[in-house]
């Protein structure tokens, strides 16, 4: 019983960083692709939008992180042996972007050339960190992970270096530039600044869905059944139709600028049963080896006791964090 | 370098680096805090001048010690597999009390920073506190794990197996008290002596000296407190190595022979293989008493212990010899600024006094780098003391030393960007923080 308490917390915070998280590198992304004359404009607005609730989006990643080291241990550690490189090259976009982002904001000297640098940092490790949180995802369900490899670049490399792993990489970048642009549409009152955002929200979900496209071929060269993951169940097809009909809504509603709050939650829904849909093909099964043997969360979960603890750990916590959460938002929102 | 070599060297680095970052963001928001409630007590605006100065260097802190502790639970994992499988369900407690209370101060902070004019004096000054309070409880939560690898507990480990896991007894181990003490009274003073050593030296320099003195204040307070204190916690930790650890103890204090009145030897250099220690000061029976409270009682040296169960001895009997020297002098400065604060002398205006500060600067961190030094060094050769070795722990992965180069470039080019942040916040005090006093 508390094993499914601590999975849905899993899954729960993984989705949770998939969506605070990646609004948040979606706005470096953005910035990445915006005009250099609108740039300036554009980071007033996203800092305005991620300032506040900025630090607490990424600490999602380490509940995720902590519950699978604490409750499903054989998991964390084959993943940071096969996939060491790719979660290393994410650390790394972690650090850049979480330092780059408060030293522009804290740096005491305005300057244009410093100022410069640190956004420099900054949008490009919005791009890289999301890209390999992606390709770690992939790379678990790819069944390119190969134990028995005996060299180097099969055992290191090709685990997560796949076209479907990197698609996978891909499409989670654009979606996250998707949701950065939504979310920024429901922070703004400037028409125009609105106009933007909706365009510029349109243009990222294309991205996605061609990326989305990417990720279907790739399965195809690299024998990954997705279509049949995704077809073959009930859930998981609904999920993936839920999904096109929020798209389709989305777009009917999106130039009206009343339902502003409402595409919010379309896009967020979309992503849901994006991850959902997945999520529930494959489950119990976290992680896919090249022999087709899977580690599930069913059975390579710690010992019941600690599975225990960390079950009212994670529901006492969330006794704290939730209402305080609750209240940073709405705080913020208010004078917004 | 090897690959062992190298996965250590990575481990030390990362974790060195984070102590500093996370025991300044842990210990500045309660110093943030007190001068915040002066503000609202007295409405003096130099108080909320060094508020909002010091909150932009705890945001600073908070960043680079969020990013550097989100490596570190990596870390533990990329370089440690072996370990991780096997005490992460174990020792696991603390760290996702950790992750909430963290969390909460992440929350807590994002209110803090934001929340001026927009929130009710005191529910801003509880969003400060909360920071406060919930990085003293990250701090305490983290060394507690950390004191399970050296005294590990709450499980049976039966033919190589791992059983009768009780995870809340392992975070409650018999050393997790006298570490996590230890540990925040180090922050407290080591963070204290540093804040109060910038703020003398702007003092010294006759800029915003009132700012500069009533922030020096609130620091050294803190400061000087915890140096007092900290030699008892000190003896506490040591009597708990010597119960748990005897050859962490004996390479602390070099002591190769058991022997009665045992001596506790000062300075020196240890020569492991003739098992002696050349040019040291000895105090005969000190160590005996130190540990069993009377002079004659054998305390137990390394020759009780096989050579390959031994730690290095030369480095943790350096690293302990730094680190109680420079607590001593912590110690006997906090005690003169108490007395002269009682004699209500007027020491700020006394070069020698505020150069003293100055000088002290940087020596809470040189003591606590070497405190942890001894720590982790003294549990060698075991991860889990007693029961799992580093060796058997390390990642089957080949090529670690280029992350370590990486992982080195990467914690200079920070500490470098850090320092360069922190003097520009300094430089700008008389334009952002303190307009009027200037």
């Amino acid at each position: 019983m508390m094993l499914y308490i601590v999975i849905l917390f899993l899954f729960a915070a993984i989705t949770l960083y998939f969506l605070l998280g990646g609004a948040d590198f979606g706005a470096g992304i953005i910035e990445l692709f915006t005009s250099t004359d609108n740039k300036h404009r554009t980071r007033k607005i996203m800092y305005q939008a991620i300032g506040p609730i900025w630090e607490a989006n990424h600490m999602w990643l380490i509940i995720t992180v902590v519950v699978l080291f604490v409750g499903f241990p054989v998991i964390y550690s084959e993943m940071c042996i096969y996939l060491h490189i790719p979660l290393l090259i994410m650390l790394l976009g972690v650090i850049a972007r979480g330092t780059a982002f408060s030293f522009r904001n804290y740096d005491a000297v305005k300057d244009e050339k410093t100022q410069a640098f640190y956004t420099h940092i900054f949008v490009y490790s919005s791009f890289v960190t999301p890209l390999f949180l992606g390709i770690i995802a992939g790379s678990a369900l790819s069944g390119q992970i190969d134990p028995k490899a005996t060299d180097f670049a099969h055992a290191y490399i090709f685990s997560w270096f796949n076209w479907f792993s990197v698609s996978v990489g891909l499409f989670t970048v654009a979606l996250c530039g998707f949701l950065a642009a939504i979310y920024i549409v429901g922070e703004t009152e400037d028409i125009d600044e609105i106009k933007r955002y909706i365009r510029k929200a349109k243009i990222m979900n294309i991205a996605a869905v061609i990326c989305g496209a990417l990720v279907f071929l790739a399965s195809h060269f690299e024998r990954v059944h997705l279509a049949n993951w995704i077809f073959g169940n009930p859930v998981s097809l609904v999920a993936v139709i839920a999904a096109t009909i929020s798209l389709v809504v989305l777009y009917l509603i999106i130039s009206h600028r009343k339902n502003r709050q409402w595409i919010r939650v379309l896009a967020a829904f979309q992503v849901c049963m994006i991850l959902i849909s997945v999520g529930f093909s494959r489950f119990p099964r976290f992680v896919i080896f090249k022999d087709g043997s899977s580690m599930s969360l069913l059975t390579e979960h710690a010992n019941s006791n600690s599975i225990d603890d960390l079950g009212i750990g994670l529901l006492v916590g969330s006794l704290f964090i939730l209402p305080a959460l609750g209240y940073l938002y709405y705080a913020f929102k208010k004078k917004a | 370098m090897d690959d062992f070599l190298a996965a250590r060297s990575q481990m030390a680095l990362s974790l060195g680096f984070h102590i500093i970052y996370s025991c300044i963001g842990m210990v500045m928001p309660v110093f943030m805090a007190i001068s915040h409630f002066k503000w609202i007590k007295t409405q003096d605006p130099v108080y909320k001048n060094i508020t909002v100065a010091w909150s932009k260097g705890v945001a600073i802190f908070f960043a680079t010690g969020a990013v550097s502790g989100t490596m570190l639970s990596f870390e533990l994992g990329l370089l440690w597999p072996g370990f991780m499988k096997h005490a992460g369900p174990i020792f696991g407690m603390p760290f996702s009390l950790e992750g909430v209370a963290f969390f909460i101060e992440a929350i807590a902070l994002g209110l803090f920073l934001y929340g001026w004019n927009r929130l009710n004096n005191w529910v801003h000054w509880t969003a400060g506190i909360i920071v406060g309070v919930s990085g003293v409880a990250s701090g305490i939560l983290v060394v507690a794990a950390n004191s399970w690898m050296n005294s590990p507990s709450g499980f049976d480990f039966v033919n190589g197996q791992y059983i009768n896991i009780d995870p809340v007894k392992a975070m409650f181990n018999k050393a997790w008290f006298s570490e996590s003490l230890h540990m925040i009274i180090a922050a407290f003073s080591a963070t204290g002596f540093a804040v109060a050593g910038i703020h003398a030296l702007m003092i010294y320099r006759k800029q915003n000296v009132l700012f500069h003195t009533k922030a020096f204040k609130i620091a050294i307070i803190f400061g000087a407190a915890a140096a007092i204190l900290q030699p008892f916690s000190g003896d506490l930790s040591a009597k708990n190595a010597a119960k748990r650890q005897p050859a962490k103890l004996a390479a602390m204090e070099a002591y190769f022979h058991t022997q009665e009145y045992a001596p506790l030897v000062i300075g020196g250099i240890p020569d492991t293989a003739a098992k002696k220690v050349n040019y040291g000061i000895e105090i005969p029976g000190l160590l005996s008493f130190l540990v069993h409270d009377n002079f004659k009682t054998p305390v137990n040296g390394l020759d009780k212990i096989p050579v390959k169960n031994q730690p290095p001895v030369a480095v943790t009997h350096y690293a302990f010899q730094i680190m109680v020297s420079i607590g001593v002098l912590m110690m006997l400065i906090g005690i003169i600024y108490f007395y002269e604060l009682w004699k209500k002398k007027d020491l700020l205006s006394k070069p020698w006094f505020l150069k003293t500060f100055i000088w002290a600067t940087p020596l809470g961190f040189i003591a606590l780098e070497a405190g942890w030094t001894v720590t982790e060094v003294g549990r060698q050769p075991w991860i889990i003391q007693g029961v799992m070795r580093t060796s058997e722990a390390v990642t089957p992965m080949p090529g670690i030393q280029y992350s370590f180069y990486l992982f080195s470039f990467i914690y200079f080019t920070l500490s470098v960007a850090v320092i360069f942040l922190l003097k520009r916040q300094i430089q700008m005090v008389p334009e952002l923080y303190d307009r009027k006093t200037a």
